[in-house]
């Protein structure tokens, strides 16, 4: 990661980097065009990130940094295609105001860490610093800038991000010793 | 006193009730994927560590998005599908050929049923709702996992009504009642939300004008869109072919697929549609509606009509009706995709191929086409187009500096002779019912 910190040791999960802002209603053909579909690989789908919505964006941006974005992100298509090319290239987190609900899922369920933080795309410039706490659930921006309340996710999703998204989280649960575990969902869990 | 989503997830769950906001885990009918979201799922069901999918008839396998395969990359992309049904020995999986659009297909076959609960990887999978399923669309991820244990996790979502009023107006269907609702709540207005459709203009609507509200209520943020099965959703459902197997969960019977009367709804939308005018979304949101009225002057390349959406019979001969002895304008080229073979069989027996070649337009095979920018028909640089799908999003269709409108059948095929975006009686000639 060239400026990005990543802590999740111990089941904290944090990161500080970079802010590439972004307005309302993201979709996922403008985070990846429909046309680049016929490829999983990681690497790949990453090179088409936001080839049609913004090229410039997609070209410059860097491992580490953190998109904070207005409201209904990622909404549009069920593809998976487009958290993987996020994470693919190195974007540590997504803070939005809001999050289409497939999106939301499949973020959580590939490891991609998401926030929901109304208010931090408008507190936000690009290049700004931004330290986001998902276990606390606050979102800091500038080294003495303001600090705004997000949902803070239940244990059940911060375990799930811990190992890297949901198979791995399953495949844990399925391991001999542990069976019978695996789906149990927390009572207070957001998204759908 | 439940909404028609709460019943189905209840249902499903074993539960006598939920509530909206609570995690239930519940039964799935059938999970489905297609080429573009299949090959994703059998790898990360491999890595669950899973051997054989919960109930190999259950899970649903077509290849719609890219076929027939014009490059080799989506080529091969079927071929992991392909290759994934045999070993996993898929009982409903479908060849090129044999299949269409999914959500035109698997109501059609009557492989979906009112009162199922079914995930598919592909955010149309709403579609459904159109004869009373909840029905929605999940990533690969979520849906390898449906398939390793036959199980789904799900928030109950919170349901919001809509109720149209008064006799729908010549030319209006169900896209335009979507693209107006939309237009109303904007492309996050049912974010998470069951969107429930009813009063008399959805009671005169046809099962297929359904099938297309529920497919863009994902348009509006929503999770499923559901119409509750009347005596025209089982006229329907019964002169399908019927599946060998049945629902799972708690048994609800025809009488139980409605909602309660004093169900508890997120919010109320009445509206009276009595006077609506055809719809149009303009670029680049579906939340940007007009009436047809609005836009004159707006010259067009080409025009397609197709999809999921709106490639079923009913809007093949809406815009057979329209077209009947016009021609394409010169400068316009309009295509034609018909969803699933049954619906190619029938527009071709039934004449409606002979209209359309005789206008100028090109007929394709059973595809999702140019919809998602993937072929048959994709916008050049500049280009502008109207369709009958559900996305106007930049690119979309085509190149990133191509414009797309969204419309009905009826408002596709009249601008295709007009060579602009035109009003369907300014072609057809006739006003009113």
């Amino acid at each position: 990661m060239a400026t990005g910190k990543d802590d999740t040791a111990g089941g904290e999960i944090a990161f500080t980097g970079p802010a590439r802002v972004l307005g309302n209603n993201i979709n996922t053909d403008d985070i990846v065009p429909g046309r680049y579909l016929n490829t999983t690989d990681p690497a790949e789908l990453s090179s088409h990130l936001f080839a049609d919505f913004r090229p410039e964006l997609g070209r410059t941006l860097q491992s580490g940094e953190v998109i904070v974005a207005g409201g209904n992100f990622g909404c549009g298509s069920s593809r998976e295609h487009a958290p993987i090319a996020l994470k693919a290239r190195g974007v540590t987190c997504v803070v939005a105001d809001s999050f289409a609900r497939i999106f939301f899922r499949n973020a959580l369920n590939i490891g991609l860490p998401i926030l929901e933080c109304p208010g931090a795309a408008a507190a936000c410039a690009d290049g700004d610093v931004v330290t986001v706490d998902v276990s606390a659930g606050k979102v800091t921006i500038g080294a003495d800038g303001p600090t705004l309340d997000a949902t803070p996710f239940p244990q059940f999703m911060r375990d799930l991000i811990v190992a890297g998204g949901l198979i791995n989280y399953v495949a844990a649960r399925l391991a001999p010793g542990l069976a019978g575990q695996a789906g149990q969902a927390g009572q207070d869990g957001r998204s759908a | 006193m439940a909404t028609l989503a709460e019943k189905i997830l209840a249902a499903h769950a074993g539960l006598d009730a939920v509530r909206p906001g609570q995690l239930i885990e519940a039964d799935l009918d059938l999970a489905l994927a297609n080429e573009i979201t299949a090959p994703l799922a059998a790898q990360e069901f491999a890595r669950t560590g899973a051997k054989q999918v919960w109930d190999r008839g259950r899970v649903v396998l077509l290849p719609d998005h890219f076929t027939p395969c014009s490059n080799i990359k989506a080529a091969d992309e079927c071929r992991k599908m392909r290759e994934f049904a045999a070993e996993q020995q898929i009982e409903l999986y479908y060849e090129v050929g044999r299949c269409g659009i999914e959500h035109a297909f698997l109501p059609e076959q009557g492989i979906v049923r009112p009162g199922d609960l079914v995930i598919g990887a592909d955010s149309h999978t709403v579609t459904y709702g159109g004869i009373g399923a909840f029905s929605t669309g999940v990533g690969s991820t979520d849906l390898a996992a449906g398939w390793a244990t036959g199980r789904s996790w799900f928030r109950v979502p919170e349901t919001l009504r809509f109720n149209f009023h008064g006799r729908l107006p010549r030319w209006v269907g169900g896209k335009d009642l979507i693209l107006y609702c939309i237009g109303q709540i904007g492309v996050d207005g049912a974010r998470y939300a069951a969107m429930e459709f009813g009063g008399e203009a959805i009671a005169a609507l046809s099962v297929e004008g359904r099938l297309t509200m529920c497919n863009m209520a994902v348009e509006a943020g929503g999770k499923a869109g559901l119409v509750a099965p009347d005596a025209l959703t089982w006229a329907y459902v019964d002169s399908r072919p019927q599946r060998r197997f049945g629902q799972r969960g708690r048994l609800l019977g025809r009488d139980d697929l409605r909602p309660d009367p004093g169900a508890e709804y997120a919010q109320v939308c009445d509206w009276n549609v009595g006077d609506l005018r055809p719809q149009v979304a303009c670029p680049h949101l579906p939340s940007n509606v007009r009436s047809v009225d609005e836009l004159g002057g707006v010259r067009l390349d080409q025009v397609f009509i197709g999809s999921c959406t709106n490639g079923r019979f009913e809007d093949l001969a809406v815009a057979a009706g329209v077209l009947a002895g016009h021609k394409v304008a010169p400068h316009t080229r309009l295509i034609i995709i018909p969803a699933t073979p049954e619906i190619w069989r029938r527009a071709m027996r039934e004449g409606l191929f002979e209209i359309f070649l005789d206008a100028g337009a090109a007929i394709g095979p059973p595809s999702c086409g140019p919809c998602f920018g993937g072929s048959l028909g994709v916008l050049g640089p500049g280009e502008r187009g109207l369709a009958t799908t559900n996305r106007n999003f930049v690119g979309r269709m085509g190149h990133a500096t191509s414009e797309l409108y969204l419309a009905g059948p009826a408002v596709a095929a009249a601008s295709a002779v007009a060579g602009e975006i035109t009003a369907p009686e300014s072609v057809a000639g006739v006003r009113g019912a």
